[in-house]
């Protein structure tokens, strides 16, 4: 976010719409929920989420907030699945490129905003940079406990041991915790917040990180956030400590073996490959080493 | 090979055409017109606009045309279009005491003043296929009556209250009404937030909600009071006037259900209220609201059983179907990340366990 | 006993419109004492337990509970946070129906940890290790840890419903008809078994029960409870071997001998 773009206001795009589609008023509805977030970290909070052209469950959260912090002069990345050519990452990119005329980037460290599915890009993110997180369900405690009433109640009196209670069952009956994404966190010794279904390995990231990190849900009408260095810990037991998911393998195409890989089904006859989730990485990785950009 | 999912950008533009192409179909057949799907399909427009909450008959036959007739990517279509226009203000409330009645019917007595008007209903059809509608230049005419409908005819409802055999509507008009649109909701709701959303929602759930109440799920011992259909008038007042001006009239159909009695010490039993209101003739919708409405009004009247439909989170968190369907649909993005997760703890646990398996064996 | 009581209840009323709940009771408990609440359904018992316990606010009157911290506290002055901290810390809960205080879909085990869990303990191998010591000191087979309570019977269960409390070591347990729905081989041996846990933890108790068996084996003291009102009041041989009040004494004819 920067002066220039909170300026830019009530300029249509060539859409028709507003300038990054939503209204002023519902940009300034988000930034004031944003600044309250920011304010609180970890604490969910509401906002009158607007129908937007794309279906709830797609990044309609996320977009939103983009939608309320980006102008002109913003470089946008945007990543599913750590990937910048996943369908739905090149909708939204064509979406802000169409309504807000943006310069979009693969690049993570050219990007000031970085819109993301499922993700932490692996490349270390610097001060200046804000990283939107699309959340399907921004509760930590929803599967627990099914009532919203309920649940802001026990995060207001900070009554959080069932969180506990369910890593202590997957120990008691598969001897490690058995969460593997959307892995719970705690935020300031605070409140307790779903990282959205980012997988563990990328929970670390969160912590200390110098980017401001905004998570927007738009069907459950939440937005929070995580400002700056601020203190991010994943759930976990003294004796059975958080851990990441390791590979034995290292990316096939760039050789990366710090990087999340998905594993690819190459034939019907067991046969597999892992890649980097994270493409930009991989293609720098081999730029690095002077090869070509692995191609379809 | 890995990168199946690299060139999404031409994937999806080539999707979109092929898209457009089978909304066509066959371009031998003539193409479908705005006021053909307004005027043949108008129940289907009719429902686009209630749930749409957008009252534009052809904006909704767009919507339908375009969605190829999915009624809720139609919806879907209609609300998207709706959240960007500027709002400036609430109507009066809607007068339907004074509606130009085109059906009403009130299951609670034989005849009362105004008499019932059946209008135009699929009620006492027989469910037969028109075989002679499959062709074309069928002109049927209704012959108009040689009298007119009086101007009012007086509700049920009221003339319950008249004895004061009914709850009265207490309207608290100093309170801004509440835009389920414009903030997000908050439980308990109130019941103008709890109807807006009934209002937009799904038509199916609320049948099964409603339906529910009738087997047995919070039964509220439901009598369709009046139901009513045809022409109101919008009033509005402009900042700049101060006072109401007419800015068009649009059909509704409106549903009062009584519901079983309530006393108490100091109060003598009543009938209690459900509430339906739709655009268009969407009648079963109009009924299916009514039903929950009363349903979701057991904790206030102290009767709430647990049944599905008076919970009220259960019931406005889940009964709008632009959410639901996105929501259940987003299951077919990529979801590899997770997955991998998940696929790499699974193969710990399935390891962890033949170790353990393995230790016990060379045990025993 | 210390001078200054652990409860200390005085007029306390609670209305429902213009119904009565219970009216103008008062009386205190001291550190390691029980108190029996007696009375047929609705006399009021449940409605002054849940009174006492930060169920159900009074509609007039005081309950004052002597903290560990901070002196003695009207539990209806302080914040809900801190009510609902003292609910499952210094106090323990039982209920008539073991699966309103237990958690259905979570082991024995977690059920038995999840109060410590939820004050801050975070070494899986030590909560395990408290939730067999109680499991132990319950009599359930520390074998069934892993289990649901559904796969338990009902005075299983009720004990796993005990031991979810005791794992904090609260000072004041209120328990609402315990051995209620309980066979006769089982309510016997449940009862013992609490009786000796209470004089072992010197534990002071609430129990509210219409089963005179019951307090006359573990109560010290006894309120008879009638249309709201204490009627009568005193040490339980006492107000059982020669009641006063009428129906007292309608009470304690009714049941057969012991």
């Amino acid at each position: 976010m920067n002066a220039e773009s909170l300026e830019g206001e009530d300029r249509p795009g060539h859409t028709g719409y507003n300038y990054a589609y939503l209204d002023e008023q519902t940009k300034r509805m988000l930034r004031r929920a944003l600044l309250k977030a920011v304010a609180i970290p970890g604490y969910q909070v509401p906002f009158a989420s607007r129908e937007m052209p794309m279906p709830y469950g797609w990044g309609t959260g996320g977009v939103q907030v983009t939608a309320s912090i980006i102008g002109p002069s913003d470089v946008l990345k945007v990543i599913d699945q750590g990937a910048d050519d996943t369908t739905n990452a090149v909708s939204i990119r064509k979406f802000f490129a169409n309504t807000a005329q943006v310069t979009t980037t693969t690049s993570s460290e050219r990007a000031t905003i970085i819109q993301t599915r499922h993700r932490v890009p692996e490349t270390a993110l610097s001060d200046g940079q804000i990283l939107v997180y699309q959340v399907p369900i921004p509760e930590p405690l929803r599967w627990l406990e099914a009532r919203e009433s309920e649940t802001r109640k026990m995060h207001a009196l900070r009554e959080y041991g069932v969180m506990h209670v369910s890593l202590y069952e997957d120990i008691a009956h598969h001897g490690r915790i058995a969460k593997s994404y959307d892995y719970p966190v705690l935020v300031e010794d605070a409140y307790i917040m779903r990282p959205s279904p980012i997988p563990k390995f990328d929970n670390p990231k969160l912590d200390n990180c110098p980017a401001l990190q905004l998570f927007g849900a738009g069907r459950e009408r939440r937005v929070y956030a995580l400002p700056p260095y601020t203190r991010v810990v994943s759930l976990d037991f003294e004796d059975h400590p958080f851990d990441v998911e390791t590979w034995e393998e290292s990316c096939a195409i760039c050789g990366a073996q710090d990087s999340f890989l998905d594993e690819v089904v190459t034939d019907d006859k067991g046969g597999r490959m892992h890649v980097c989730s994270d493409t930009e990485y991989c293609n720098k990785r081999l730029a690095a080493q002077g090869r070509q950009e692995a191609t379809a | 090979m890995y990168v199946a999912v690299k060139g999404g950008e031409r994937a999806i533009e080539n999707a979109h055409k092929l898209l457009a192409e089978a909304r066509r179909g066959d371009p031998e057949v003539p193409e479908l017109s705005l006021p053909q799907i307004e005027q043949q399909l108008s129940l289907a427009v009719d429902r686009v606009m209630t749930e749409g909450s957008l009252h534009d008959r052809e904006l909704a036959a767009l919507a339908l045309k375009q969605a190829r007739g999915d009624m809720i990517e139609a919806i879907f279509l209609v609300r998207a279009y709706r959240t960007t226009l500027p709002r400036f203000g609430a109507s009066e409330p809607l007068d339907t005491d004074n509606m130009a009645i085109r059906r009403r019917v009130s299951a609670t007595y034989k005849d009362l003043p105004g008499g019932q008007i059946l209008g135009p209903t699929f009620d006492y059809t027989h469910r037969l296929l028109d075989f002679a509608l499959a062709e074309d230049g069928v002109h049927p005419e209704a012959r108009v009556a040689d009298d007119p409908l009086p101007q009012s005819m007086p509700r049920v409802t009221g003339l319950l209250d008249a004895e004061g055999l009914i709850e009265s509507s207490e309207v608290d008009d100093s309170r801004p009404v509440a835009d389920v649109t414009r903030e997000a909701e908050s439980f308990p709701a109130d019941r103008d937030a709890r109807l807006q959303a009934l209002a937009r929602g799904d038509e199916g759930f609320l049948l099964a909600m409603g339906y529910s109440t009738q087997r047995g799920f919070g039964n509220t011992h439901p009598f369709a009071g009046e139901i009513r259909m045809g022409e109101v008038a919008v009033e509005f007042i402009p900042e700049e006037l101060g006072f109401a001006i007419e800015i068009g009239e649009i059909t509704v159909t409106e549903c009062e259900m009584l519901n079983q009695f309530k006393g108490s010490d100091t109060h003598a039993p009543k009938f209690t209220r459900g509430y339906g209101l739709a655009f268009g003739q969407c009648e079963r919708k109009a009924m299916s609201m009514a039903l929950v409405d009363r349903a979701l009004r057991a904790r206030e009247l102290g009767e709430a059983s647990g049944a599905p439909a008076q919970d009220e989170e259960f019931v406005l968190y889940h009964s709008d179907n632009v959410q639901a369907t996105g929501f259940s649909e987003h299951l077919k993005l990529p979801h590899y990340v997770d997955f991998q997760s998940e696929l790499s703890i699974l193969r710990n646990l399935r390891r962890d366990h033949d170790t353990k398996a393995a230790r016990k064996e060379a045990a025993e | 006993m210390t001078e200054i009581p652990l409860l200390e209840v005085e007029s306390l009323t609670r209305r429902y419109g213009r119904r009565i709940g219970c009216q103008d009771v008062a009386f205190t408990l001291w550190p390691g004492e029980v108190l029996g609440i007696v009375g047929e359904s609705g006399s009021g018992k449940t409605t002054l337990l849940n009174c006492l316990s930060g169920q159900l606010p009074p509609s007039e009157g005081r309950v004052s509970y002597l903290t560990r911290d901070r002196g003695a506290v009207d539990i209806w002055e302080i914040s809900e946070a801190q009510r609902r901290l003292l609910l499952r810390t210094d106090w323990g809960l039982v209920h008539q129906t073991p699966s309103e205080g237990l958690r259905m879909g979570v082991s024995a085990g977690a059920n038995v940890g999840e109060r410590l869990m939820a004050v801050g303990a975070r070494n899986y191998g030590e909560i395990r290790t408290e939730a067999l010591h109680w499991l132990d000191a319950l009599e359930v087979d520390r074998g069934r840890v892993d289990e649901f309570p559904d796969a338990f019977s009902g005075g299983m269960r009720q004990r796993l419903q005990i031991a979810r409390n005791l794992v904090t070591r609260p000072r004041l347990v209120f328990m609402d008809e315990p051995t209620g729905g309980l066979d006769v081989s089982v309510q016997a041996r449940l009862l013992d078994l609490i009786r000796r846990l209470v004089s072992e933890l010197s534990l002071s108790c609430v129990i509210v029960t219409h089963d005179l068996g019951v307090v006359r084996l573990l109560a010290h003291r006894l309120l008879v409870m009638r249309q709201g009102e204490v009627v009568e009041a005193g040490l339980t041989d006492q107000v059982l071997d020669d009641p006063q009040h009428p129906y007292t004494q309608m009470l304690v004819s009714s049941i057969l001998p012991v």
